[in-house]
């Protein structure tokens, strides 16, 4: 399929002991919001970390606009540029202000002039709300901040894709909100995302697909407002009772 | 009777010997800085022959006496080579390439020190293993074995007394010198002492100095 950035073929990762995937197919479409829910362990995370090879695939096809990208052959660092990746707990450089966190990729591996990378990395810190912490180091800054700046270093790079491994889920409560939003924004203006949340609430709304996963599988998939309201299997329908009661 | 009158004559002696001692020790510590970043480089990376490599020197190196590999050195390559190896080279050699071995692994305890969510964060952005090591996991690693190089440092400024069996005229030898001089050796070896107390008690004090002041801006 022509429209497809990312398609996945009969994906299978074995740990040592377990078996995270057993045979996972799913499409993303370009400008697609795909969020993927699913229960602890089911396998998430590991499918959105072989997308972009974090995790090297056991078995099955890992296909990026087009391209087998799960092979010897192919330059991991190359594909990696255009996908980008935030992280549930932020993973910011430490010992680099807030503006180098997100200039060095952009210098480093795209080959911008520091100039032009200060004044594009200003220009996604107004968008994600905090010009004025572009000199402050990463300790200095709240989780919801650092989560912030974790997204707009992803985007200084122009990926074609952004994955996000549960961006909310190690922030207090009255931060999730200001990470959401910025999530939104970035949707809305086009960008493919594959969204691994207990954000019921975003996925609703700014989901264009989702996807159940369990135990390796993706168990069912449907459009938001179908899945949510009238699932179809019956481990989607236990799983969001829990989920939607407790929320 | 102890006797310290005699002392001013022959401080600037043992004086200049400390001063080789101390430069001996900076170099040899520059250089198995150098040394031991690529070892702990190679012990901590993906290469099984770089990392076998790597952790058979460090355990070589860290396994023997360092005045074996000071004899090996000053009299056993020339022997190979027939050609003498002059001290202060076979001096330098040996205690880098001893001092390399022990950051080496400094280096490397460092390097896993590093959370790997580090690694990941960079490799997402599409930088490549050596940008990464360069720019986000060495510096980090770094500012965390700033303490343990200067125990490196202090350690080695007392084992470069060592080099004194090959001649080398640092801080030991100088006293020896002395001692065959003055026949004075309790007087000449207090004084020693007490010159290798001033110096490490000064390290030491700018190690911790060093630590605080690279502490501040992370976490
Ligand atoms: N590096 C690893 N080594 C061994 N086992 C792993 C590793 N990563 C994941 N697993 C196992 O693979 C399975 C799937 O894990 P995964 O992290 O993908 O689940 P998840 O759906 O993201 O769960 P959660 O909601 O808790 O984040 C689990 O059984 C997990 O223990
Ligand atoms: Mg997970």
């Amino acid at each position: 399929m022509k429209d497809n950035i990312i398609e996945v073929r009969g994906l299978h990762k074995k740990f040592k002991r377990t078996e995270a995937l057993k045979g996972v197919d799913i499409d993303i479409k370009k400008g697609q919001v795909m969020v993927l829910i699913g229960p602890s362990g089911s396998g998430k995370s590991t499918l959105l970390r072989c997308m972009n090879l974090l995790e090297i695939p056991t078995q099955g096809d890992v296909i990026f606009e087009g391209r087998k990208i799960n092979d010897k052959s192919v330059d991991i660092n190359e594909v990696r540029k255009e996908m980008g990746m935030v992280f549930q707990s932020f993973n910011l450089f430490p010992h680099i202000k807030v503006i180098d966190n997100i200039i060095l990729a952009p210098m480093k591996v795209r080959g911008m002039s520091k100039d032009e990378a200060t004044q594009a990395g200003m220009e996604l810190l107004k968008k994600v709300g905090i010009p004025e912490k572009a000199n402050d180091y990463p300790a200095q800054l709240s989780g919801g901040q650092q989560q912030r700046v974790a997204i707009a270093r992803a985007l200084a790079m122009k990926p074609k894709v952004l994955l996000f491994d549960e961006p909310t889920s190690a922030l207090d409560p009255e931060m999730i909100g200001e990470v959401l939003d910025v999530m939104k924004a970035v949707a809305f203006e086009g960008m493919t995302m594959v969204v691994v949340t207990h954000e019921m609430g975003f996925a609703r709304e700014v989901g264009d697909m989702v996807s159940f996963m369990d135990e390796g599988l993706i168990v069912e998939r449907a459009e938001p407002e179908k899945l949510f309201t009238a699932p179809e299997n019956a481990r989607t329908k236990l799983f969001l009772s829990k989920v939607l009661h407790s929320s | 009777m102890l006797d310290f009158t005699f002392i001013p004559r022959i401080l600037p002696s043992l004086l200049k010997g400390a001063g080789v001692t101390l430069w001996l020790t900076a170099a040899a510590v520059g250089i198995g800085f150098i040394i031991g970043s690529f070892m702990g480089i190679m012990a901590s990376g993906t290469s099984k022959l770089l990392g076998i490599v790597s952790k058979l020197y460090i355990n070589v190196i860290r396994g023997t006496p360092l005045l074996v590999q000071i004899f090996l050195i000053y009299f056993g390559i020339p022997a190979l080579i027939g050609a003498s190896v002059p001290s202060t080279l076979a001096a330098i050699m040996a205690l880098s390439i001893n001092s390399g071995a022990y950051i080496g692994e400094i280096v490397r305890g460092g390097i896993n020190s590093v959370d790997r969510g580090q690694f990941e964060a960079a490799f997402s952005l599409g930088m490549n293993r050596k940008l990464t090591m360069l720019h986000i996991i060495f510096p980090q690693a770094f500012k965390r074995i700033i303490p343990m190089l200067g125990n490196e440092f202090i350690a080695m400024l007392k084992d470069s007394s060592l080099v004194a069996v090959i001649s080398m005229e640092e801080l030991l030898r100088k006293g020896q010198l002395a001692v065959t001089r003055t026949f004075k050796p309790f007087e000449i070896y207090i004084v020693i002492t007490l010159m290798y107390l001033v110096m490490t008690y000064c390290i030491s004090l700018f190690v911790k100095w060093s630590e605080r002041r690279f502490a501040t801006d992370e976490r």
